[in-house]
């Protein structure tokens, strides 16, 4: 819009004072700041500059006028005059910034959202808490210096059993209630624990040997409270020259306070199972367990059985080891208080979201 | 095992207030682990005391039902204020109401009071009832929870006793006593027995133990026994079945004796029923020693026994009237008319001893371990007898547990002993072991002195005979676990304590992280998640239709799959070759819990049997196979390859005020492949798939360097409604492993990133409605040459203005030199190469 469209009606040329006009000018710049004073927003504004500085205003037109003056008159005037504009243009530069910062603030509290009101946009995943665990034990083992080993699900019979030291009659041997592969003389099972890792590591590798074996197990036990045909085992496994039970034992509160925080205490009663002698059952004392610190039962251990490294091929009067056992979702029950088994192995999306990507 | 510390306290040195808690926090240093406290009082409570019936009225209830009107004395004459405050009446007689006709005036009785709380929270109070106040029960001894008889109630002079008014009947009857239960591992089968769990209460505390073993006195025989004949052609592992039968035989016994209260009450506390004075005898002793008996009622035995297998075809009625067809694996007990028990496992129902037997030969026998545990699986009969043979009973007990039973029956049904005994067979040789000194130390890491060594092993039992090598150390007989010196070394371990091993830290050898296949599956789970996904974890049990749907693109082809001897379901007892039937099942369950929009992944193993499967050899343990025996079981170990694969149904996110999420579509499944390959740094080839599972015209089969790793797409509208699943569920499957393998070692940068402006060039082309647009994106890239940095499709137009069968493909593609500015010619001419390149494969026409 150009200022001549919007003009104000004509201004009288008795309205305008004389250039020379001291009071006249001055009334003239009174009624501008005035004007610019009164206007409540820009464009009040943008009238109150149009009425008192466009062509027709009276400060214009008196300007206009001093052309026509003797030179002396002309002095005086310009003077007067422009410092007359140069005082109304100031006041329209401040009165503008004033008002451009309240319009902004306006806008601002007029885009005032209810932040409560926020839908979440995308559905954030998660890794199912088990898996979590399982990564967050390696990488304790890991950063002893010790190895990360897999095996297969369904495993050799030879592997699962007989090289672990269960004899073929052995009652052990019927303790863990195992799947079988059809048809039976092909000798394979799902693995009941993750114990032929132990023997499949030492096969694959040189001693010394320190690894970490976690993965899935499985055992015919009906889906309950506390048990699952299908879990998740970690086991740990060392073979080396001298070591000793007491190795077993502080490599086991080590684990354990990185787990359970500095004052986990681990418990060590006596035991059997066939790939370790002596054996032993591991209880930690759990401090921020519910219901009170108190002990847990959470594997089995113990230094490896003479058969089990003779199995492999390393010769048992030269080296020792020691391995040991726990289940995963026992670790994940009792550290994390999950009630209910069922709510590990149904998917249901609220158990793993709960977790997010940390347990 | 239940310990009833009444009975504990005779051989071992229980303290008298020590409670079952107490001997079990003892017990568990040395390895027996605590399972549970039985006490009778914790169901029984308040004043239950003996009275006599003074008199007996018989009156006629209205509902025809004859009761008796009973005053029952419970204070002895004259003691009458001692029981004030005790709900009983000042006179010391009460009125009490009773069903049972078992009983006449001036029997003693058991009398349940007013207060008294009785098994199932039955309370006992003063009630009105047949038209009298009937102040407390007269009991049976099911009421009490001590027995099964409720044919009448309990009348004190039939089980032999004459206590004095007012007795308190929780120590009358031993229901004070209580009874800890421990768990006993397979290798210590001495202590299923009083006499083992007293022995190691000894060792856990430090405190002196009785053997009870040594205070019987075994009669010396003067008569040749039941003549007994033990016989095996086909031992197993060439053990014989049977290598020691004893026999004694008592005469003149009453059958019509009550078993004692204080035995009913310790094998009750050790969880088994009270039969008959008899059968109660024989469990008591192998309770206290841990030796099972049989006891045969000798007049119906036919002539000498004869311990053997079974012949094919033969058959046994057992004690528990089920006829049992035999296997020539069986071990018989037999007499001259066939079969006559099961030996170690269960007897025969024709000798068994009844309510009329005063003759009885006792067997105490020693029985293979594998043989027994062999009979007991084919004829699924778990016994008491058979849980101490499969695990080893003490082969020197015989002599003296048939003695002890002899004593009892003796003692308490009025038997008489006969110098008649049959010692067959003969007692295995001791095992010695050699434990060289400073073994025990070095394994444990605890320095034992020789003191501590000998004093410990001793304490088990075994003799210590120290030689210029360390100990020689002979195990005792009820220790077949104990062989080689490891086990030595763990008895001092525990003997010493467990508790006294320090706790040292080895040192591995410096480590090499994650290998590369565990940090690329590590990344590939994340990096699902992370774009929105939850991971789930699904059983591998499938159905055959679930195989064969999902395991193989083309519908027909045969599915090789792994399947289950004994699955926890039938229909599900195969083992998955793809990860879709569970993540399917756990998507249709989140929606049948109100979760419809899902995106759920699953990382696992797949199960792909080859051409062999398994392998029929079954080395030796103890001893490394040889390299072809090792191959060939590695061989017979299935192909199990890692898989991902992903579910997407519904809406990305929730619906909410202001946000309308979008329903996820064939094209997310395949995004999610992708996310996958970009996260290891491979590229997916796509193209036009096909396979059963999924819609025939919306599914992309998925390839690295042209092997097909997996197929991503909508799933066949016809397969989610028979499965009853959210139409356009969407899913993806991925061989990860194969994936993984294609990844590249290192990634080699790309050169030195251009800071040159970008020209954008746009280009549409009208191509057959049948060509994809992959391919002509590849086309246009090829004749683009190298100045193109990217290009890529941006949209695709059917309708007016293009003709029917045609469409209009249109892409955006990126220009940008090296080294200078690309001028407007440069540009348009690479423009120019890719649209004839894009002409010349598929007639491309610019629109």
């Amino acid at each position: 819009m150009s200022d001549q469209t919007t003009e104000q009606a004509p201004v009288g040329e008795s309205n305008v004072p004389h250039p020379t006009d001291e009071a006249g000018i001055q009334g003239a710049v009174d009624a501008a700041l005035a004007a610019i004073q009164a206007a409540g927003d820009l464009n009040e504004l943008k009238e109150a500059r149009l009425a008192h500085t466009g062509e027709k205003s009276a400060l214009s037109l008196a300007n206009r006028q001093i052309g026509k003056l003797d030179k002396t008159q002309k002095a005086v005037a310009g003077k007067l005059v422009g410092g007359a504009r140069g005082r109304v243009n100031k006041a329209l530069a401040a009165r503008t910034t004033v008002l451009e910062e309240a319009e902004a603030a306006r806008i601002l509290v007029e885009e005032t959202v209810d932040v409560t009101a926020a839908a979440r946009r995308r559905s954030v995943g998660a890794r199912h808490p088990l898996s979590v665990l399982q990564d967050r034990v390696s990488d304790i083992f890991v950063g002893m210096g010790w190895e990360i080993a897999e095996g297969p699900e369904v495993e050799s019979e030879w592997f699962n059993f007989d090289a672990l030291n269960f004899k073929p009659d052995h009652p052990a041997r019927e303790m863990q209630d195992t799947f079988f592969v059809e048809p039976a003389d092909a000798h394979l099972v799902l693995r009941t624990h993750t114990s032929p890792v132990q023997v499949r590591s030492m096969l694959e590798r040189d001693v010394p040997v320190y690894v970490l074996c976690p993965g899935r197990t499985f055992r015919t036990d009906e889906l309950d409270a506390t048990h699952t045909p299908v879990f998740h085992q970690f086991e740990g496994l060392a073979v080396d020259k001298g070591l000793t039970m007491a190795d077993l034992r502080g490599t086991l509160e080590h684990f354990a306070r990185q787990m359970f925080g500095a004052e986990a205490q681990i418990r060590l009663r006596p035991a059997y199972f066939p790939f370790t002698e002596p054996s032993a059952e591991l209880d930690i004392w759990h401090p921020g367990a519910k219901g009170g610190p108190r002990w847990i039962e959470w594997g089995g251990c113990g230094m490896i059985n003479p058969n089990v490294l003779r199995a492999a091929g390393i010769d048992p009067e030269e080296y020792s080891g020691f391995a040991f056992g726990m289940g995963i979702e026992r670790t994940l029950m009792f550290r994390n208080d999950v009630p209910d088994m069922h709510d590990m192995i149904e998917g249901d999306i609220r158990f793993s979201q709960h977790f997010g990507m940390e347990i | 095992m239940r310990i009833p510390l009444s009975w504990l306290r005779e051989y071992a040195q229980v303290p008298a207030d020590a409670s079952a808690e107490d001997v079990m926090a003892d017990l568990v240093k040395v390895g027996l682990e605590e399972e549970d406290v039985h006490r009778p009082s914790d169901e029984l409570s308040g004043p239950i005391v003996v009275g006599q019936v003074i008199s007996l009225e018989k009156e006629v209830a209205s509902n025809g039902k004859t009761i008796n009107w009973c005053q029952v004395r419970v204070v002895p004459k004259g003691a009458e204020q001692t029981l004030t405050g005790k709900g009983i009446d000042p006179s010391g007689v009460q009125g009490i109401v009773c069903g049972a006709h078992n009983f006449v005036e001036g029997d003693k009785v058991v009398v349940t009071l007013p207060g008294a709380v009785l098994p199932g929270d039955f309370k006992i109070s003063p009630r009105k009832t047949y038209g009298h106040t009937s102040a407390g029960m007269i009991a049976s001894s099911r009421e009490l929870g001590i027995g099964e008889d409720h044919d009448g109630i309990m009348v004190l002079s039939k089980l032999g006793l004459d206590p004095e008014l007012g007795t308190d009947v929780f120590e009358l009857f031993g229901l004070d006593d209580q009874a800890a239960e421990i768990n006993v591992t397979p290798d210590r089968g001495y202590c299923f027995s009083i006499r083992g769990v007293a022995r190691e209460y000894a060792l856990a505390t430090g405190t002196s133990f009785t053997d009870p073993a040594s205070i019987v006195t075994v009669s010396e025989a003067t008569e040749a026994g039941h003549e007994v004949v033990l016989r095996d052609e086909a031992p197993i592992y060439g053990v014989p079945g049977c290598t020691r039968f004893v026999t004694r035989e008592v005469t003149g016994i009453n059958p019509s004796l009550p078993t004692p209260r204080w035995m009913a009450s310790r094998l009750q506390l050790a969880g088994m029923r009270s039969i008959s004075l008899v059968v109660d005898i024989s469990n008591y002793v192998m309770l206290e020693l841990g030796a099972p008996l049989h006891f045969y009622d000798a007049d119906k035995l036919a002539g000498a026994i004869t311990v053997r297998r079974a012949n094919a075809g033969e058959k046994l009625v057992t004690l528990d009237a089920k006829e049992r067809e035999l296997s020539v694996e069986d071990l018989l007990i037999t007499d001259e008319s066939g079969a006559i028990g099961i030996a170690g496992v269960m007897g025969g129902a024709a000798t068994e001893v009844s309510d009329s037997t005063s003759r009885v030969l006792i067997e105490a026998a020693h029985f293979d371990t594998v043989s027994i545990g062999r009979s007991r699986r084919r004829h699924k009969l778990p016994s008491e007898a058979s849980k101490r043979f499969e695990r080893g009973v003490d082969p020197r007990i015989m002599q003296i547990a048939a003695q002890r039973a002899v004593d009892l029956l003796v003692q308490l049904a009025g038997g008489t002993e006969t110098t008649k005994a049959t010692d067959a067979g003969q007692i295995p040789a001791d095992t010695q072991i050699q434990l060289p000194a400073g073994f025990a130390g070095a394994l444990i890491g605890v320095d034992y002195t020789d003191e501590q060594t000998i004093t410990a092993l001793e304490g088990i039992g075994a003799s210590v005979e120290q030689n210029a090598e360390g100990f020689l150390v002979t195990a005792p007989s009820w220790r077949p676990d104990l062989d080689i010196k490891e086990d030595l070394v763990e008895e001092v371990a525990r003997v010493v304590g467990y508790d006294k091993i320090p706790a040292t830290l080895p040192v591995a050898p410096p480590g090499r992280g994650l290998t590369r296949a565990q940090s690329q599956r590590r990344r590939l789970l994340q990096g699902l998640a992370d774009a929105g996904l939850t991971e789930v974890l699904n059983y591998p049990f499938v159905s055959e239709a679930q195989n064969s749907t999902f395991g193989a693109a083309q519908a027909g082809t045969e599915v090789k799959a792994i399947s289950l001897a004994n699955p926890i379901s039938k229909e599900f007892r195969f083992l998955r070759t793809s990860l879709l039937p569970g993540l399917l099942e756990t998507a249709r369950r989140n929606i049948g819990r109100g979760f419809r929009d899902l995106a759920l992944y699953e990382g696992g193993l797949v199960f792909l049997p080859g051409t062999q499967l398994g392998s029929s050899v079954l080395p030796p343990l103890g001893e490394k196979p040889s390299d072809e025996v090792l191959a060939e079981l590695l061989n017979g170990v299935p192909n199990q390859p890692w898989h991902l694969a992903a579910v997407l149904t519904g809406r990305e996110a929730s619906a909410a005020a202001g946000f309308a999420p979008r329903a996820w579509d064939w094209a997310d499944a395949l995004d999610a492949a992708h996310c996958a390959a970009d996260v290891l740094g491979v590229e997916l080839e796509v193209a036009q798939g096909s396979h059963q599972a999924f819609h025939p015209g919306r599914v992309a089969v998925l390839k690295v360097s042209g092997q097909v790793v997996g197929y991503a797409g909508e799933l066949h509208p016809q397969l989610l409604k028979d499965q009853d699943l959210p139409a356009r569920t969407v899913a993806m499957e991925l061989n990860a492993a194969a994936l993984m393998a294609a990844a590249p070692a290192v990634v080699v940068a790309q050169q030195h990133l251009s800071a040159q402006p970008l020209a954008t060039q746009d280009v549409a082309l009208v191509v057959d409605q049948d060509v994809v647009a992959g391919d002509v994106l590849a086309a246009l890239r090829e004749g683009a040459g190298e100045l193109l940095e990217d290009i890529a499709l941006f949209d695709v137009y059917q309708g007016q203005g293009i003709e029917d069968g045609k469409k209009s493909l249109a892409f955006g593609l990126r220009f940008r030199a090296a080294d200078r500015t690309l001028t407007a010619d440069e540009a348009s001419e690479a423009r120019a190469a890719a649209v004839a390149a894009a002409t010349e494969k598929f007639g491309a026409s610019q629109r």
